[in-house]
């Protein structure tokens, strides 16, 4: 294998993994209330800021700083349930749609206010910036952190909701939310744990994010969130599976799409990607994993 | 209530009054700052209206007019930029279309029609989603378009911006265009056509019972809201003088969602009341980010204003009412 090859599959294993991440959120948000939401993306951007202060203060060790983010970004989530989405339960799909919409304009606007227009650049610490050999390419090293990190969270995840009284708990509102609820089964309470987690695997990619690109702004939540969002519609939405699936191969045909097409076309790079969203929901709206439901197509 | 309501007729005078009216009274006082917003109202409301008709008869979520307004906004530049200019300015222009010059009423329509074929082409592919799919496909249009138009730099000057647009879009002119877009819509809304719609928005499968063909009426929605858009789409660049491919992106399409949600989805004179109120409101908060150096308060304001909206009112401010005209 030559080197290029190597070094575009680490690539699309590590963007396909931030995808996954965000993606798993999304899913699990969808499965449970059936609210597409919007302002999944800009949690990544509030993990990824999350980074940049803690990395800036200087006193957190690198241990730690994951740990941080991932429970900030938990409370980030749960707190964006209680503010928006609480007082929604109940209204039709249409409301709660524009509701996390107007949450997303507001989280990005009120990052423009507070953190300034400007992206901010900075370098992580050492640790992670560490470049290695391999099969002859020359990897950074969290392009291969992130994949392995991912996929423990992945597997972390769907074993909670498989085997866990929690998990079936999420399962059952997924599949009949009324009957969940008559075997005594409180939603509110579900729906906030969801949340919770999507955010706290969203702040993760974000810190991610931030330590690949080394790059961050207010609203560079806004577009990995509708990929995300892509990625699962790719996997089944609503399916945890699909989700990690459809994360993955959005990653490596994006790569592809830049790495291996002359260089003229990788401004089209985005158009790429949500000319595949269109085709998608036209060819198979249900995904690889999800099953058809009469409401989508 | 009833001394309230109009007969449409008499609604259809005083519109053409009160539009006519500001019109020569913001011209006549020769302000160039109350002219051009006069002129970025007028078209929301235009713009308003024609997404009430896409949506709210329909019961469709499309957020796709930004993307056919810059399709509309690009066609009519390359036939009202100065030739003498575009040599420089779209070097990859075909010589046919450089050497054309056409006034910017025929260059709109133009740009309309462009915009409204590819509404027919996009919107058979995607009337049949379902409102959030329906959402997030054309806000992926939008950022497909807007990649285009950052790529294709040899027409469209890419990520640069065109500058030195002709101010041509006169005010009488997007006042006479106001009041023939509102007319339609109220026209197709009050017809049979209209009717239609709005028994496909109720109950699609009641709808199809009856022998109505939804596709086709959505589809229709679609492509009148695609043209109408980018109709506005292609005066927006003559009246402020600068076009570019992010002119008209995702804020654009989330203010005129909360005009036609705060309007009530489905309302004409909802939508241009809500229309005009958060023109003028987003306007003076414009002025106080200026003056306070704070910018995004109004974009938040107007987020938290919605979310609350939809609490108290769900349907908006009259539903699927047309208040103060009597419509049966």
């Amino acid at each position: 294998m030559s080197d290029y090859l190597i070094q575009q599959i680490v690539n699309g294993l590590s963007l396909g993994s931030l995808y996954a991440l965000v993606a798993i959120g999304f899913s699990l948000i969808y499965g449970v209330i059936r609210l597409v939401n919007f302002a999944h993306g800009d949690l990544m951007m509030i993990g990824a800021y999350m980074t940049f202060g803690l990395v800036a203060s200087g006193v957190v060790p690198w241990v730690a700083l994951p740990l941080l983010v991932v429970a900030g970004g938990f409370a980030a989530g749960g707190l964006i349930e209680r503010v928006a989405f609480r007082s929604i339960t109940g209204a039709p799909m249409i409301t709660g749609f524009i509701v996390t919409l107007s949450a997303s304009i507001a989280i990005q606007n009120l990052a423009l206010i507070f953190l300034g227009s400007q992206p901010r650049n900075f370098n992580f610490p050492e640790v992670f910036r560490m470049r290695l050999s391999l099969g002859g390419a020359d990897v950074a090293l969290i392009d291969l952190v992130i994949p392995v990190v991912t996929l423990l969270c992945a597997l972390a995840l769907t074993t909670f909701i498989r085997k866990t009284r929690v998990g079936i708990a999420i399962r059952a509102v997924a599949e009949n939310p009324f009957a969940a609820q008559l075997m005594g089964i409180s939603i509110g309470r579900l729906v906030f744990l969801v949340f919770a987690v999507g955010g706290a695997l969203a702040a993760l990619a974000g810190l991610f994010w931030s330590g690949k690109y080394g790059q961050i702004n207010p609203l560079m939540g806004f577009l990995p969130g509708l990929k995300a969002f892509l990625a699962t519609i790719i996997g089944g939405v609503g399916s945890l599976p699909g989700a990690i699936v459809g994360g993955y191969i959005l990653g490596f045909s994006e790569i592809a799409f830049v790495g291996f097409l002359p260089s003229e076309y990788s401004g089209y790079r985005d158009a790429f990607v949500f000319g595949l969203l269109i085709l998608i929901l036209l060819v198979r709206p249900q995904g690889l994993f999800g099953e058809s439901e009469q409401e989508r197509a | 209530m009833k001394t309230m309501e109009l007969s449409p007729v008499r609604a259809f005078i005083l519109l053409v009054v009160a539009v006519g009216g500001l019109v020569l009274a913001v011209d006549g006082s020769g302000n160039g700052y109350y002219q051009t917003f006069t002129a970025l109202t007028l078209i929301n409301v235009m713009l308003a209206v024609s997404l009430t008709m896409t949506n709210g008869f329909t019961g469709m979520f499309s957020l796709g007019h930004p993307a056919f307004m810059t399709m509309g906004a690009y066609v009519a530049l390359l036939f009202t930029y100065p030739v003498g200019r575009k040599g420089f300015a779209m070097p990859a222009l075909p010589d046919i279309i450089a050497q054309v010059h056409l006034p910017l009423p025929l260059a709109a329509l133009v740009g309309g029609v462009i915009a409204a074929l590819a509404g027919w082409l996009i919107g058979r592919l995607m009337v049949h989603l379902q409102t959030h799919y329906l959402a997030v496909a054309t806000l992926g249009l939008i950022i497909v378009v807007q990649t285009f138009a950052l790529n294709l730099d040899g027409i469209t000057r890419g990520g640069r911006g065109i500058t030195g647009v002709p101010r041509e879009a006169t005010l009488s002119m997007i006042g006479i265009c106001t009041v023939l877009v509102i007319i339609l819509c109220w026209r197709i809304k009050h017809a049979s056509l209209g009717r239609a719609m709005l028994a496909v928005r109720e109950n699609e499968m009641a709808a199809r019972c009856f022998g109505i063909d939804a596709f086709r009426l959505k589809l229709l929605a679609f492509v009148l809201g695609a043209g109408i858009a980018g109709f506005c789409g292609a005066l927006l660049p003559h009246v402020v003088s600068v076009m570019s491919p992010k002119s008209f992106g995702l804020i654009l399409a989330f203010n005129l969602i909360a005009i036609i949600v705060v309007g009530g989805q489905g309302s004409i004179v909802g939508a241009i009341l809500a229309a005009v109120f958060i023109s003028v409101g987003s306007e003076s908060l414009r002025r106080v980010e200026e003056t306070t150096g704070v910018y995004g308060v109004t974009q938040v304001i107007v987020a938290v204003a919605l979310i609350s909206f939809l609490l108290v009112r769900p349907k908006g401010l009259f539903g699927l009412k047309e208040p103060f005209i009597r419509t049966s």
